[in-house]
């Protein structure tokens, strides 16, 4: 029988099979940061081990950074000491860092893929739950806990239970307007948090071959947030594409026999999956979040729902408490909802195409008053691409901040937070309570939606912005 | 890791769904470098509320938390394992978690249970009816116990031994010496690598 591309990915890592045991698979990359690793170095001081292979693995500093004064001292003394750990630990042990400061700096899933560490058919993982993101390349990459990053350093193995399989297949092509983020809120929003629980899910159909890489990453970015372990996308010319010149993409007779191999990296036409979803694209509009887990969603032109509605008491009860934490109430239009912030970047979300579709909605407008925009790249590789196209501008000009590099707003560990009861239109994948600081309210969006509800101060998509621009006669 | 056979001992009921990392432990809290000391972070935002149940006196000392579906989603931080154990849980029992989560709990120790949702709602009325209810979670019978309430539980034989013997998986995996060593000989040339030589 055909096996699956993620069967695919898994057979060609395992080190060791043995009856009632599970597989002990083999880690291509492993990707560090500052707020998972300590503990797992402390590990291996404590037994007086090494790491297995200084050459696969590699870390950058991203949670806890500032996005300002990033020359300075950092201000908190606690996330000062957990930078030095890491700066510490990496020395020790010889692993390749690039810290507040560097040009490789960055949010550690943007990257991996720019510098072409991240390709098809590898196992990659970290201790992050959105490294699932690197599954749109075709690689098995799943986040880890602290236990299990240590055995990585360890051993550069990790024994695994086997995943099951599902495929979610998009059908039919994403309408204009219509994003990768709204793509994937809406799968979350139809199989549930917990419907992808001991799923790797592979996206496909026609409207996930017509993605760039940067909209696949994003869809497998929030494939955690499904429940699902990873998300993967199939290898295609695309990916050959995006892969070719960078830093550590094969050359030559490498590249030859890397691509050779990439291209079997599909899943066979008569490979089963244990569970199948079937999407039509072509149905989609702008997807927000009105909730306080990533799958209470709707398309924006919906209203808040009524918790009665839910049949199921457990989801009734959480829609219920959502309501009363997000301070709204059922049947208020989606588009009333006004914001206090919008936010920008995440590693969902924080890519160069991100901040250029961003950047062409806001353009020659202007941030509502009220309203503070944060925007923040993935990288500084992203931001650095930004300036010399002059995006960096048009958000400044437009009243947003441009800010350094890294997690920020995401989730609130570093001085980028949301103050009790402000509300944000975040372009990040986590709208649980107090994410973004304590008591904030979070709406997932698309970069588009970001922009255009920074302009109108309340949740509304770019074509709500051409619709007034309509209304009000030229040279008033 | 400390070995976990069987455990006895008086229950919250945490009747919420969906209760991701970032409420068992903020963020904040992920800047510590050591695994103790996150006890006082547990569930900090709802422990602002005195009615939480976590605050109220007769759950004062209670180690086996009884939670709705889908425990532990979200952020695969360890630290709310942690957390948990800090406090002094020794269990949780659920109808579903987290993937990542689950993986944490069994590697540090911390018996995370999947009962049928009829079943939590079983120990729910049990343990909100009498504070002083006692559950045991058996891992050697694979069997949960109130009063006479009897459920058995799903553990594959792997993990229940390795809780069983508290085994460190590291040691374990650096037996398999000879099988990484023949895996890494045979990896093509192409795939990338961090150092250059």
């Amino acid at each position: 029988m055909g096996r699956t591309l993620a069967e695919k990915v898994w057979d060609d890592h395992v080190v060791r099979r043995a009856e009632g045991e599970p597989d002990l698979l083999y880690i291509d990359l492993h990707l560090l940061h500052e707020v998972t690793s300590p503990q797992a170095f402390d590990g291996l001081r404590k037994n007086g081990r090494t790491v297995r292979r200084t050459d696969l693995t590699i870390a950058t500093e991203d949670h806890n950074t500032p996005t300002l004064d990033i020359d300075k001292p950092i201000a908190d003394p606690v996330s000062r000491t957990q930078l030095e750990t890491l700066r510490k630990n990496c020395a020790d042990f010889g692993v390749r860092l690039h810290p507040l400061g560097d040009d490789e700096q960055g949010v550690v899933h943007v990257v991996g893929p720019q510098l072409g560490l991240t390709q098809p058919g590898m196992t990659v993982v970290c201790g992050d739950s959105h490294t699932s993101t690197h599954g749109a390349f075709g690689a098995l990459a799943f986040g880890i806990g602290t236990s299990q990053v240590e055995h990585v350093l360890a051993t550069q193995t990790l024994p695994m239970a086997p995943f099951r399989t599902m495929a979610v297949t998009v059908t039919g092509e994403l309408p204009d307007g219509v994003t990768a983020k709204d793509l994937i809120l809406a799968i979350i929003a139809r199989i549930g948090t917990g419907g992808g629980q001991g799923y790797v899910i592979e996206y496909r159909g026609e409207a996930i071959e017509k993605l760039s890489m940067e909209a696949r990453m994003t869809i497998c970015n929030m494939s955690i947030e499904a429940g699902a372990r990873a998300g993967m996308i199939a290898p295609d010319e695309t990916t050959f594409a995006y892969l070719e010149g960078r830093d550590h993409a094969p050359e030559g007779a490498d590249r030859e026999a890397a691509v050779d191999y990439w291209r079997t990296l599909r899943t066979d036409d008569d490979a089963v999956f244990d569970h199948e979803v079937v999407i039509d694209a072509t149905g989609l509009a702008p997807f927000v979040t009105w909730g306080t887990n990533p799958g209470q969603g709707a398309p924006l032109s919906d209203s808040v729902p009524d918790p009665a509605s839910y049949e199921d008491p457990s989801e009734r009860y959480a829609a219920e408490k959502a309501l009363e934490y997000m301070g709204l109430t059922a049947g208020q239009p989606l588009r009333e909802i006004a914001v206090d912030t919008v936010f920008v970047g995440s590693c969902t979300n924080g890519r160069i195409e991100d901040l250029r579709a961003a950047a062409a909605v806001i353009e020659g407008r202007s941030v509502a008053e009220g309203v503070r925009m944060l925007v923040v790249p993935g990288s500084v590789r992203v931001s650095l691409q930004a300036v010399a196209e002059g995006l960096d501008k048009v958000f400044t000009a437009a009243g947003a901040e441009w800010r350094h590099a890294g997690c920020s707003m995401c989730l609130g560990m570093n001085p980028d937070q949301l103050a009790p009861g402000e509300r944000s239109a975040s372009t990040s994948n986590r709208n649980f309570e107090g994410r973004q600081g304590k008591g904030g309210r979070t709406h997932l969006v698309s970069p588009q939606v970001a922009a255009a509800t920074a302009v109108t101060g309340r949740l509304s998509s770019p074509a709500d912005l051409e619709t007034a621009d309509a209304a009000q006669p030229m040279g008033v | 890791m400390e070995a976990f056979t069987t455990h006895t001992g008086r229950a919250v009921p945490l009747r919420r769904s969906n209760v991701d990392t970032d409420q068992i432990i903020p963020a904040h809290w992920l800047k510590k470098v050591t695994r103790d000391g996150f006890e006082d972070g547990l569930f900090e935002a709802w422990r602002r509320d005195p009615e939480f149940v976590l605050n109220k006196p007769e759950r004062a000392g209670a180690t086996v938390l009884v939670a709705g579906p889908d425990f532990g989603t979200g952020s695969s931080r360890e630290h709310a394992v942690w957390a948990l154990q800090n406090y002094g849980f020794a269990a949780v029992i659920s109808s579903r978690f987290a993937d990542i989560f689950r993986g944490n709990s069994l590697k540090n120790g911390l018996l995370t249970v999947v009962l049928p949702q009829s079943a939590v709602d079983t120990l729910w009325q049990a343990v909100e009816a009498d504070p002083a209810t006692e559950i045991t979670v058996d891992l050697v019978a694979r069997e949960v116990r109130c009063g006479s309430f009897r459920e058995s539980f799903e553990l594959d034989d792997n993990a229940r031994w390795r809780l069983l013997e508290g085994l460190d998986d590291i040691s374990l995996t650096l037996r398999q010496e000879d099988d990484i060593a023949a895996y890494e000989a045979a990896r093509p040339a192409f795939k990338p690598r961090t150092l250059t030589a």
